[in-house]
């Protein structure tokens, strides 16, 4: 987006010099207004937006967009103002002449909040009648926002114009937002305003009719039962939100749990250090994007697909590393296995402090990770929708590949019995450490995908432990199906309590039931059945 | 097959025990000739995680001791002396932290320790100064409530960092609804406490306040971003007062900014976000949240102190990208108001420089001078930051003057009739209603 609106800038900046060269210079309020910009005080910056918005000056869009986009630059010592262009090139605010350089004294003109506002209302009321038609709607949807009365006229003037559908619902919210707040407003207008905003139901406009103050009593009536029905609707979204939240937390739980399943639930190592092969993950994620950033900044956003097959790779193989060195003369001693891969976590943990040191490293989203959009009334986050599907995938691949390739099928073959297995001529220690090794894998993959939504550190993976362990136990030791059952109807449970309890009760809430629930069945959801569980 | 490894193990026990025998002697050789250098070094000990949760805030402070004491030696030392670090590692684990300070009161024989950052890290080294009476230098913004003859606290108490911040969004903001939101744990809840008790006397009402409380390194903020947007919807401004702690910080700030919640609409103010934890964040989504600090990176200095520190401490760590936070500028006071108050008595015998340090001034990195109050807290400057699309913060408010540390909370009513005082009355909490000292033991 910023690129095809400072394209946009460029053009408007462009027809502007012309009508600039057409204009006379002469010290006007205009120039007043302009040169309060170099003050450097916050209300006197407010007061030149006002001026300049409502001065009907062709520059005072280029200016107003500059003063937003931190490219209007004052000079303090000569009280002058500059407006810099995307392309580098600069004009004087005041008169519009095109300037050759800007003096080193000059800094952008500082913005505190109530000021963004300020200059986004402006930008709204200034920009209603462009002629494109996502710049009018953003202008539409600012003018709802600051409802300011001088905006109306604008609006109008818009709305009698307008030939978009969407652009003129916008335009016809932000009139009534307006309406409702003019204290001068006939009672038709104001209760047409009511049901205008009951019509568009959601928080903002639930916002504007709580905040709407004294009204007449028809108008208050009418707004309370708006109020209500809008309540009553957000009411049944919200649970709709609840349940997506928990598939978003299910979907973190199950990737982070499920190499843990194929280790721990399909080998039964006790495996201390997954969580630290999730960290390499994303300490993969992070050096790629390293590399991408100082090498080739145009490959951003494939940063994340380049990353998961190599943090598959370096997870996996430092995973087959660990089975051969430490892991394979320890099976079937639990305690032992559990104490060595403790001991190996708090060694991969310092080992990656000592190498990319103890504070957090940026991992960016790319463009097509970021933000949001709106189904009904809730808000559905990009990263958390990717995640989810991505989440699904791998589980689909993994399952495929046990069930119908070849290595699949001598996993499974190991894992229930080893003696028929190693006589049947598989070698069983290869699949082993392979094994184990896709375990390992899949939790640098899944690294790669929390490293978009969580700290990138060396506790990584600490934070992430204790929820596996228990997606895989909850879900039933040695199926994949369990795990991916446990890990959504934990997150669902967890989203429900999290609004009634509390994040910290809501955890305890969960551990406790998880207790009870392993009480009555030990095996999990879905227990294995016949001799591959004696064994 | 057993008695092979009860024979290893013998057999390893006994090369053990030649092994720690010659460490022993080593170590015995050693101390002999440590014992003979320590007297022509002071010794000063550093206490901050270099491991574990902690580390992400702790190791950049011990760095920053080190700097100083790398610049103290370049002028020659104290009392003629070169000033030597004994750097431990309590690993982020609170118990560990009191037996290493034991551990450097004792063996090292430190004439001062600088460390901990959590209050309950604090809390548990507490009893280890008392008794073997030592110096700390906490240099932590922390909850207050409390004053210790050993312990000089360098951070903000809240009626330095909390109370002006949320002056400035009742001010500045016209903030009329808030949400106190902070990680579970002692120094959340009893600012949070202050603060609810504040808002209540500046006529908020109790459905306006909403107090959320999650665990440390909580990562799943879905629900309680889309609470805070819905109660952030009832017609008034409002804001969010943040003390959230360590780690769980970046996923918070993720969370907000995909949800598109602007800082023009519900703006955060944070007291424990600084430079070190945006670091690991694209700032850009950020832009207008707020922090309060006694001291930002970005602050000019007429003297040029501010600027010429940044360039020393990137110069010492060799790496020009290195930020400085609040933390580290605490440690640069206190540590400067130790060694004025070593060089005024001449001593580094503790109770002597307890004594002489309150009232002793020391240069602030803001342009200021910061001065040792009687209570062990010190007066500082408070400034506003919003953060900028750089990582960094600008700063659009601050107090006209350096303000006061107050040991006890005025706000809460336990405390409100304390004060600390080391020098007139002695006492960490004398209350001024009954003229009585209530004494250790609180």
């Amino acid at each position: 987006m910023p690129a095809h609106l400072s394209a946009r800038l460029r053009s408007l900046l462009l027809s502007l010099f012309l009508i600039a060269f057409a204009l006379p210079a002469f010290a006007g309020p205009f120039e007043d207004a302009v040169a309060k910009f170099a003050n450097d005080d916050f209300s006197d910056t407010e007061e030149a937006i006002g001026a300049v918005a409502s001065s009907g000056n062709p520059l005072a869009l280029p200016i107003i967009s500059a003063l937003q986009d931190g490219r209007l630059m004052a000079d303090p010592d000569s009280k002058k103002v500059y407006v810099t262009g995307a392309d580098g090139k600069s004009i004087d605010a005041a008169t519009g002449q095109p300037v050759t350089s800007i003096p080193d004294s000059a800094s952008a003109v500082r913005l505190n909040n109530r000021l963004r506002r300020s200059v986004d209302a402006a930008v709204g009321g200034l920009t209603l009648q462009s002629p494109d038609v996502g710049t009018r709607l953003q202008a539409a949807q600012s003018v709802f926002k600051s409802h300011e009365e001088t905006a109306l006229e604008a609006v109008d003037g818009a709305l009698a114009k307008e030939t978009n559908r969407s652009v003129k619902a916008a335009l016809g919210e932000a009139r009534a937002a307006i309406l409702l707040f003019k204290s001068d407003a006939t009672e038709v207008e104001k209760l047409e305003a009511v049901a205008t905003l009951k019509a568009r139901g959601d928080q903002e406009a639930l916002a504007l009719l709580t905040g709407m103050g004294d009204q007449p009593a028809s108008v208050t009536k009418a707004a309370a039962s708006a109020i209500g029905s809008i309540q009553s609707s957000l009411a049944v979204w919200s649970m709709v939100q609840n349940a997506w939240y928990g598939l978003s937390l299910g979907s973190v739980l199950l990737l982070a749990a499920i190499g843990l399943a194929i280790t721990f639930g399909v080998m039964g190592v006790i495996n201390m250090a997954h969580g630290e092969m999730v960290m390499i993950g994303a300490y993969t994620t992070f050096v790629v994007q390293e590399v991408i950033r100082t090498r080739y900044p145009a490959l951003f956003d494939y940063s994340l697909l380049i990353a998961v097959p190599l943090a598959f790779l370096v997870a996996g193989a430092i995973g087959v590393l660990i089975e051969r060195s430490i892991i394979r003369f320890l099976y079937g001693r639990p305690l032992e296995t559990l104490l060595a891969t403790w001991g190996l976590s708090l060694v991969l943990q310092q080992a990656v402090r000592t190498m990319f040191g103890p504070t957090n490293r940026e991992v960016g989203n790319p463009s097509w990770m970021s933000g949001a959009f709106e189904l009904g009334q809730i808000t559905i986050t990009y990263n958390r929708l990717w995640i989810l599907c991505f989440t699904l995938a791998v589980f689909a691949i993994l399952l495929a590949m046990l069930r119908y390739t070849a290595l699949g099928l001598e996993m499974r073959a190991v894992t229930q019995n080893r003696r028929m297995a190693a006589s049947m001529g598989i070698a069983t220690s290869r699949v082993d450490a392979l094994t184990f090794g896709l375990g390992s894998g899949i939790a640098g993959i899944a690294g790669v995908a929390l490293s978009q939504i969580d700290n990138v550190s060396p506790n990584l993976g600490q934070s992430y432990i204790i929820d596996s362990f228990m997606v895989v136990v909850f879900g039933g030791v040695g199926n994949l199906w369990g795990t991916l059952v446990g890990a959504f109807t934990l997150g669902i449970a967890n989203k429900f309590l999290e609004p009634v309890a509390g994040a910290v009760l809501g955890k305890i809430a969960i551990l406790v039931l998880i207790i009870l629930f392993i009480q009555k069945r030990p095996r999990g959801l879905f227990a294995l059945k016949g001799r591959a569980v004696e064994a | 097959m057993l008695s092979k490894s009860t024979h290893d193990i013998a057999a390893s026990f006994s090369r053990r025990g030649v092994l720690a025998a010659t460490a022993g002697l080593m170590l015995g050789l050693a101390s002999l000739t440590g014992a003979k250098a320590a007297d022509d070094t002071i010794k000063v000990g550093v206490l901050h995680s270099l491991s574990g949760t902690m580390a992400i805030s702790e190791t950049t402070l011990k760095d920053t001791i080190l700097f100083l004491i790398d610049e103290q030696n370049k002028k020659g030392g104290v009392l003629g002396k070169k000033l030597e670090a004994v750097v431990v590692d309590p690993a982020s684990n609170w118990p560990l932290f009191a037996e290493k300070a034991r551990e450097l009161i004792t063996k090292d024989k430190v004439a001062v320790v600088f460390g901990c950052w959590t209050s309950v890290s604090r809390k548990s080294v507490l009893p280890v100064f008392k008794e073997l009476n030592n110096i700390l230098f906490y240099p932590v913004q922390y909850e207050g409530e409390e004053s210790e003859r050993n312990v000089f606290y360098t951070g903000a108490a809240p009626n330095q960092q909390a109370i002006p911040a949320v002056d400035y969004l009742m001010k500045e903001e016209k903030v009329k609804r808030w949400v106190l939101a902070g990680t579970d744990y002692v120094y959340p809840r009893t600012t949070n406490k202050i603060l609810e008790a504040y808002l209540k006397s500046k006529g908020v009402a109790q459905e306006d306040i909403m107090i959320n409380y999650t665990p440390f390194g909580h990562s799943d903020w879905q629900t309680i971003v889309a609470d805070i947007k819905k109660f952030g919807s009832a017609g008034k401004k409002t804001a969010v007062v943040s003390t959230i702690n360590g780690d769980a910080n970046v996923p918070f700030y993720k969370e907000l900014g995909n949800q598109g919640i602007k800082a023009k609409d519900i703006p955060v103010v944070a007291f424990s976000v600084g430079e070190e934890e945006l670091a690991g964040i694209d700032t850009k989504p950020l832009v207008g949240h707020l922090a309060a600090w006694n001291y930002f990176q970005s602050i000019k200095t007429k003297d040029g102190s501010n600027e010429k520190f940044i360039k020393d401490w990137q110069a010492y760590t060799k790496n020009p990208k290195r930020v400085t936070n609040d933390p580290m500028e605490a440690h640069v006071i206190g540590f400067n108001m130790w060694v004025k108050a070593v060089e005024k008595v001449k001593s580094t015998d503790p109770d002597k420089v307890i004594d002489a340090l309150p009232g002793i001034e020391a240069p602030n990195l803001t342009g200021g001078v910061s001065k040792m109050l009687p209570n062990h807290h010190i007066t500082k400057p408070v400034f506003i930051g919003e953060i900028k699309g750089n990582g960094q913060f600008d700063v659009v408010w601050k107090t006209p003057g350096l303000v006061a540390g107050d040991a006890w909370s005025k706000e809460l009513d336990g405390s409100k009739d304390l004060i600390g005082d080391w020098v007139g009355k002695k006492c960490g909490n004398f209350n001024t209603k009954t003229n009585k000292c209530l004494g250790s033991g609180s």
